[in-house]
């Protein structure tokens, strides 16, 4: 057992909800509303010194009674001690936790994994708009237990959607406002921005290259 | 061969063909196009490590003529596409072939890229031939050079069997009025799982 | 570390300022009222162009979005995702055995050492105990595998840069470790060499005099490439200084593997969280000073070095013994046992149809992949196939730091940064 989780509840005492262990790593369970001041302070503090976060994830249960349970992996360089936390999100209400990039930056890109894959969505990103999926993919969030294998859309649909979204939907509205900028969006381009219609696949029949 | 004379398009050699001259002329671009074939590969995974293996040292695709990779689709001859194909990846090889000029061929290397591989599931286009018309199916995961290269010579045999008179062959064939190379039930008879893959959706 | 060996050379021109940032030419333009040493203000507009994700430089499908003044970097967004494969929702729907040929083609650059991770993890999480001979063939997979992975590496890099006649090289020393591959598991890239609780087969016969003779010719083809890359002046103009990060900004971008130890941070897995026996073999780990493209060079070079030196003294302490936990409810019996003895036919059946169950839990294992810190995460109810299989990718998490690294260098520099993360897409966006 990392000594680790004996100082957490010390230090935090209702926030921590759980201490277990399993194949020999040690996993605290904390209140999800305090997981930037918990990870802080794990992260800060001289003797934990946790400096290094391995990684972000979520797992969730085939028993859709369990909560969502989103996985801080770190690790101490000096200590050499690693240490599990998570937090358990119930489905019952908005997926939702704050940010750990003010923490460690390398969390950018995991958070918006979690968030493309879960549907988590993590307050005060930077950025968090999808990662492995394109901009406006519309069936959904993959790795959760009600998306089947092979996606809810047929295969015919799934191909006609991919190959006639407008240009708008491989670009991050960063990059767009960088365009109009410097005046180089093509007219029809700006046109539908304007209208809002960055994601909408044109139906069938209209004329499918933008 | 019985080509009927048509009235317009091809190189008008249609209303004399079959002779000897434009038999002739066929062999020679023929052999001009088989053997100075200009790859685009559109290297994707790791079918793409083992076809840069075929154009190292060892088993040397420039004995084909093909070791002037153009990663410019306007001046490439064969799409290679080396690698699975997900759904994100789909309109860009559709726009990379739209913008190679004919004549045009294209080469599915590897089982992800000729039926989706052993990737039957939300993100992978289940065989490129969903999305471009395709010439020669290379099968294997990854295939070995040697697999590679016989399917290139594959390719070769069947350019070789082409002829100037026949337009049909150079047709340019765009995306439908729906926006989708072939009609949806086409598709979605390419993309059916089969084999192992109808089994494998229970979890647990 | 022993002793550090550095290496300085002199430039013509350093090329870099003192800050790190690249000395830009002034253009020498005769404009009335402006001296020739000032650089003449072109009021141009930023220029945003498009990497990709079809192109040959960006180490497979990576689009980059670059914001340009002139020709220095302002902004660079990377999108990943164009090889996104669905591996882990895959994995949820197949046994652990039937995850490892998955493994193989994420990591497509070096399969083994991803077979040899997610056996470990598997192994771990069902509480299972590996044979001695096992664990010293798994070092030998692993370090075989960053052997090769490093020399594509080296290989692209040198092309990326201009230097095409290594890439040759290297892939002929690439062939000589596929034989090896071929000769042991029967494929040249998908190698899917471990099962849970042991190995797909065991090396033939005369595989360790074939490693052996490898091992006696590499060193010259590594030093041939050294002569060629590491003083030449247009490939050391090209990385020195380029795409520096502090070793503070390293460990907060959560970097692994050579990216980590360029920035002089001394973390590797093999000698803080050994597993395999690492401890007890005895190399050195290579740890850079300033964090840019040619201390990740040569940290990747000597990486190669050492690996060969591990892999003799693997040869050396190989036990005998079966490769195989002696436990029939994890492995299949021999052929011969299943067809002749009823308990045997039977654990050959459960275990095919049924996969074998890991008890409810979780496990985290990392190994030290060629790219970094390569971790698979494992969660399990209690049947055969897992909850959760999360892959902790390295080249993902270090490919996040490219804006950090880029801003404020040249395009063709953008280049070189992109080629030393040493991304392989498989594994970005699994």
């Amino acid at each position: 057992m990392n000594p680790s989780a004996d100082a957490l509840k010390r230090q935090f005492g209702a926030g921590i909800r759980r201490v277990t262990e399993s194949c020999g790593d040690t996993i605290v369970t904390i209140d999800p509303a305090r997981n930037v001041a918990i990870l802080g302070w794990l992260k800060d503090a001289p003797d934990q010194a946790y400096d290094y976060l391995v990684d972000v994830t979520a797992v969730e249960y085939r028993d859709a009674e369990l909560p969502l349970e989103v996985v801080y992996e770190l690790f101490s360089l000096s200590r050499k001690a690693p240490l599990r936390l998570k937090a358990l999100l119930p489905k019952d209400r908005p997926l939702e936790l704050d940010s750990v990039v003010p923490l460690w930056a390398g969390a950018n890109w995991l958070e918006r994994e979690v968030f493309d894959m879960f549907g988590v969505t993590f307050r005060g990103h930077p950025d968090l708009r999808r990662i492995l999926m394109w901009e406006t993919y519309a069936e959904g969030y993959p790795l959760r237990k009600d998306f089947p294998l092979r996606g809810r859309f047929s295969r015919s649909e799934q191909v006609r959607q991919a190959l006639n979204a407008n240009p708008e939907a491989h670009y991050s509205m960063d990059e767009l406002h960088i365009a109009e900028a410097y005046h180089e969006l093509p007219g029809d381009m700006r046109e539908r921005l304007a209208r809002g219609e960055r994601g909408r696949i044109p139906e069938p029949g209209s004329g499918g290259d933008g | 061969m019985g080509v009927t004379p048509q009235p317009t398009g091809g190189a008008g050699l249609e209303l004399a063909s079959p002779n000897w001259l434009t038999t002739k002329l066929d062999w020679l671009v023929n052999w001009a196009r088989s053997n100075s074939m200009w790859p685009m590969p559109f290297g994707t995974a790791c079918c793409a490590i083992e076809f840069m293996a075929t154009a190292a040292a060892r088993y040397d695709i420039a004995r084909f003529g093909m070791e002037r990779m153009s990663f410019s689709p306007r001046q490439a001859d064969v799409l290679l596409c080396a690698g699975r194909l997900p759904f994100k990846l789909a309109p860009v090889i559709r726009r990379i072939y739209d913008q190679m000029p004919q004549p045009k061929w294209v080469i599915s290397m590897g089982a992800c890229a000729s039926s989706g591989g052993i990737f039957d599931n939300y993100a992978m286009v289940q065989g490129i031939d969903t999305v471009v018309p395709v010439d020669v199916y290379v099968p294997g995961c990854p295939p070995r050079p040697e697999g590679l290269l016989y399917g290139i010579l594959l390719l070769q045999k069947k350019i070789r069997g082409e002829t100037l008179a026949d337009p049909a062959i150079r047709v340019e064939r765009s995306l439908d009025e729906r926006g989708l190379p072939l009609s949806p039930e086409r598709i979605d008879e390419l993309s059916e799982p089969f084999g192992n893959s109808l089994h494998q959706t229970r979890s647990a | 570390m022993a002793e550090k060996r550095t290496v300085e050379l002199a430039l013509g021109t350093s090329g870099v300022d003192e800050r790190g940032r690249p000395v830009t030419v002034p253009l020498g333009v005769e404009t009335p009222g402006l001296a020739v040493d000032e650089a003449p203000d072109l009021g141009g507009e930023h220029m945003l162009i498009n990497i990709g994700p079809q192109h040959p430089a960006t180490h497979g499908v990576l689009r980059l979005v670059v914001e340009l003044d002139g020709e220095v970097v302002v902004r660079v967004i990377p999108h990943v995702g164009y090889l996104h494969s669905g591996f882990e929702k895959l994995g949820e729907y197949r046994h652990y055995n039937q995850i490892i040929p998955l493994t193989d083609r994420m990591d497509y650059l070096a399969p083994m050492s991803n077979n040899v991770c997610f056996a470990l993890a598997a192994e771990k999480l069902m509480g299972i105990e590996i044979t001695e001979r096992c664990r010293v063939l798994r070092v030998i997979a692993c370090e075989m595998s960053r052997i090769i992975s490093h020399l594509v590496w080296v290989g692209t890099t040198g092309i990326d840069l201009g230097a095409f006649t290594p890439f040759l090289w290297l892939f002929q020393e690439r062939e000589r470790i596929y034989n090896l591959q071929e000769e042991w598991t029967g494929a040249r890239l998908t190698t899917s060499l471990t099962r849970v609780g042991g190995l797909m087969a065991d090396i033939p016969a005369g595989f360790e005099d074939r490693l052996r003779h490898f091992l006696k010719t590499f060193p010259q083809a590594l030093d041939d490439t050294d002569r060629v890359l590491t003083r030449n002046g247009v490939f050391v103009g090209r990385t020195q200084g380029i795409g520096a990060l502090t070793g503070a900004e390293a460990i907060n971008y959560s970097l692994s593997g050579p990216m980590l130890r360029a920035s002089g941070v001394p973390y590797d897995v093999r000698k803080d969280r050994p597993y395999l026996g690492y401890e007890s073999y005895d190399f050195e780990v290579p740890v850079g000073e300033h964090g840019d493209v040619y201390d990740r060079y040569l940290v990747r070079f000597e990486e190669m070095r050492q690996s060969a030196r591990i892999l003799e003294q693997a040869l050396d302490r190989l036990p005998d013994g079966p490769i195989n936990v002696d436990d029939h409810r994890v492995i299949l019996p021999p052929k011969h046992a299943a067809m002749n003895d009823m308990e045997s036919m039977i654990h050959h059946f459960k275990q095919v149809m049924e996969g074998v169950p890991a008890p409810v839990g979780e496990a985290y294992f990392p190994v030290e992949g060629p790219k970094g810190e390569l971790g698979y995460y494992l969660v399990s109810d209690g049947t055969a196939k897992p909850v959760r299989w999360r892959v902790r990718p390295p080249a993902f998490i270090n490919l996040a730091a490219i804006e950090k690294m880029s801003v404020g260098h040249l395009l063709s520099d953008l280049i070189a940064i992109n080629a030393s993360v040493d991304i392989v897409m498989g594994e970005v966006d699994r």
